[in-house]
């Protein structure tokens, strides 16, 4: 696994690794808000902190950027301490966004965005012409450039303020809880784009939010931090889901782990059936000999020409005559088969009338249906192969044995 | 007989004299207090333990009569207009500082860290930050602070005729002529006005970022709806996200 000083450098030299070493921090007023931390922050993910309020997680981000020194312990930024560099030209290779973005009320949009360019002596047009770059990146219309911040929703501006982390092109994000107070369809719509962006430019991401959906949506790695500061666990989130460190995550975690587990289990694997698939124009008698094939399944799939989905139908109203479009059941919403997750497929054949799920591909042409039960089978399987491989660390954090491709992430932890 | 306009001679200023004297003295000592004020009300969000005193002390010498002031002053710097102008300076700190402290302070705790995290220095981040941000509070304090300064600076007629435009009511009182306090106390109030008039220009001026009135908020709305339009549209992807 990686380790920080044998870890190299990306080719440009940038540094990214951030190596929290048995870090605590002590107020004045005596509150231990992080208590003997240390996590290894691999480079180019997104590494997100999560917990109760007061737990620490804010207080942890700002000793990454030094807005808070550490009482003891040190930061290394790729086996570098923070310390060594002056404080601000430290905070400017770091992007930084917080909840409700933080915008100076005071600046346009294109001014918030070009300030640390312009902090690092960018003139004051080639400043412009990246923020405007930058606009176009986090999906904001040019439009809105001479703006002031008061003139934009809620959403917008938490764009703006991901944008103007990203300025300067830092190496390193640090995020507090930057979707929280924004709308479930807006924040979700951020979370989509902060994955689609990270996607492009790789950086380092220290995500902090209290709210553990949020944290297995972004997170490569997931720390779970419990109240007085300390570490929980540490791990990808399919392994947090499957192997809880102990009571307090499991509980954090809420009731439906189960469930939301199945998000991390695809469904190429699941058995379709073809047969019960009839197109709209397909005579009586070609149904007739068609459910001849498959008589385990009650109904018939009928689709368009193009093979697209219309709904379900009896075979018995199918052998009668012409298929009435009008009287088909409803088929409910497809699950893409090997695009989406158990967990959507599951979902499918619970809402479909028939209880089978119909199977699509990217251009949302029938492929098959599956029933409640072949899912359940499926998931079964699942369970078994994960539980087979993290079986013998029960109990353990991190360093976890799935065969996931997140496990690759050098979690490291400190009781 | 004489005119509206016609000043005695003694007075030694035609009105609009007058007038540009009045101004001078009544703006200069406020021009002083915002520049003594900025430096005390950084201090005072510096260090919070300051700013109760402080407060105190401009309390106090705002409740000193201005004859007092007058009194001391005259050793020093006779009967010139400084001695009128010093004490306009001191009240007008009791207006300034608290305006100038609460505007700074009003700025949101967010745009404070984000401007840390930038890395902006202290200085640069009080100037480039708070102050603008404070900016309609200290104009507020400014209004407040040259309106009174322009009606105070007329008792400066008891230190020889060194009240511009409140000259004219001791000479109303000598040569009899009632039409001069008339002329005094409307043009010190039409001053007042058009001053004050002057600043919110000024603060409309500094300040195209504040949300004033419903009329230009309709265009942040029609972008609202624009933004969560196509929201809802993104396919429920999030299980294939990760
Ligand atoms: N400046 C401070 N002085 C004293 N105590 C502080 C200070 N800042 C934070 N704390 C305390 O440290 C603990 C951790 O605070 P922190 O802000 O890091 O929590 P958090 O996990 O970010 O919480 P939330 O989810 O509510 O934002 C809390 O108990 C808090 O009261
Ligand atoms: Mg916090």
């Amino acid at each position: 696994m990686a380790e920080s000083g044998q870890l190299l450098p990306d080719p440009k030299g940038v540094r990214r690794l951030i190596r929290i070493d048995t870090v605590t921090k002590r107020y004045p007023d005596g509150t231990v808000a992080v208590d003997r931390l240390s996590l290894e922050i691999p480079d180019r993910s997104i590494t997100v902190l999560v917990g109760p309020s007061g737990c620490g997680k804010t207080t942890t981000l700002r000793m990454i950027n030094r807005m808070v020194e550490p009482s003891e312990g040190s930061i290394l930024l790729d086996g570098v301490d923070i310390r060594e560099q002056p404080v601000n030209s430290l905070r400017r290779s770091m992007g930084y966004v917080i909840q409700n973005a933080g915008l100076f009320q005071h600046r346009t949009i294109v001014d918030n965005i070009a300030t640390v360019p312009r902090l690092l002596g960018w003139s004051r047009s080639k400043s412009r012409a990246r923020a405007m770059e930058l606009m176009e990146r986090v999906g904001l219309d040019s439009a809105l450039a001479k703006r002031y911040p008061y003139q934009l929703s809620g959403g917008q501006q938490q764009r703006v303020g991901v944008a103007r982390a990203l300025a300067a092109d830092p190496p390193v994000l640090l995020m507090d809880e930057p979707f929280s107070a924004v709308d479930p369809v807006v924040r979700k719509g951020l979370q989509d784009e902060l994955l689609r962006i990270q996607d492009e430019l790789g950086k380092t991401i220290v995500f902090v939010t209290h709210d553990i959906d949020e944290a297995i949506k972004l997170g490569t790695t997931v720390a779970v931090l419990r109240t007085g500061g300390r570490l929980a666990q540490y791990a990808p989130p399919a392994e947090l889901l499957t192997a809880p460190a102990d009571a307090f995550v499991e509980d954090f975690l809420g009731t439906d782990r189960g469930i939301r587990r199945l998000s991390f289990f695809g469904t190429e694997g699941l058995e379709l059936k073809r047969a019960p698939i009839v197109t709209v124009d397909t005579t009586a008698e070609e149904v007739a000999a068609r459910t001849d094939v498959d008589d385990d399944v009650p109904y018939l799939l009928v689709t368009d020409r193009d093979g697209r989905p219309l709904g379900w139908s009896e075979p018995a109203a199918l052998a009668a005559g012409p298929v009435d479009v009008a009287r088909l059941l409803p088929h409910g919403r497809p699950f893409r088969h090997g695009g989406e997750s158990l967990r959507a497929a599951l979902d499918c054949a619970v809402l479909s009338p028939t209880g089978w799920a119909v199977a699509v591909d990217g251009t949302g042409r029938a492929v098959g249906v599956v029933s409640q039960q072949a899912i359940g089978e499926a998931i079964r399987t699942a369970h078994a192969e994960r539980t087979t491989g993290a079986a013998g660390d029960d109990g353990s954090t991190g360093g976890g044995a799935l065969g996931d491709a997140d496990a690759a992430t050098g979690a490291e932890v400190a009781g | 007989m004489s005119g509206f306009f016609d000043l005695p001679s003694d007075l030694q200023h035609s009105w609009l004299g007058l007038i540009g004297l009045h101004l001078r003295e009544a703006l200069l000592p406020v021009l002083a207090g915002l520049l003594v004020s900025l430096p005390i009300a950084q201090l005072c969000v510096r260090f919070r333990w300051l700013y109760a005193p402080v407060l105190g002390l401009t309390t106090v010498l705002y409740a000193i009569p201005s004859l007092a002031f007058f009194v001391v002053l005259i050793d020093y710097t006779g009967q010139t207009e400084l001695t009128v102008m010093i004490p306009l300076a001191v009240y007008s700190l009791v207006v300034l500082v608290p305006a100038i402290v609460d505007g700074v302070r009003s700025v949101p705790q967010e745009t404070l860290a984000a401007a840390t995290a930038m890395g902006f220095g202290p200085v640069r981040r009080y100037v480039q930050v708070q102050l603008p941000i404070a900016v309609p509070a200290i104009i507020a304090g400014l209004r407040v602070a040259t309106v009174s300064s322009i009606s105070l600076v007329s008792v400066g007629m008891l230190i020889g005729n060194q009240g511009a435009l409140g000259n004219l009511l001791n000479d109303a009182n000598i040569y009899h002529r009632p039409e001069l306090a008339v002329n005094s106390v409307v043009t010190t109030a039409a001053l007042a006005i058009l001053a004050d008039a002057a600043l919110v220009l000024v603060r409309r001026l500094l300040t195209p970022w504040m949300p004033h009135g419903t009329r230009r908020r309709a265009p942040a709305e029609a972008a609202d709806a624009a933004e969560a339009g196509p929201e809802p549209a993104v396919p429920a992807l999030e299980d294939t996200v990760r």
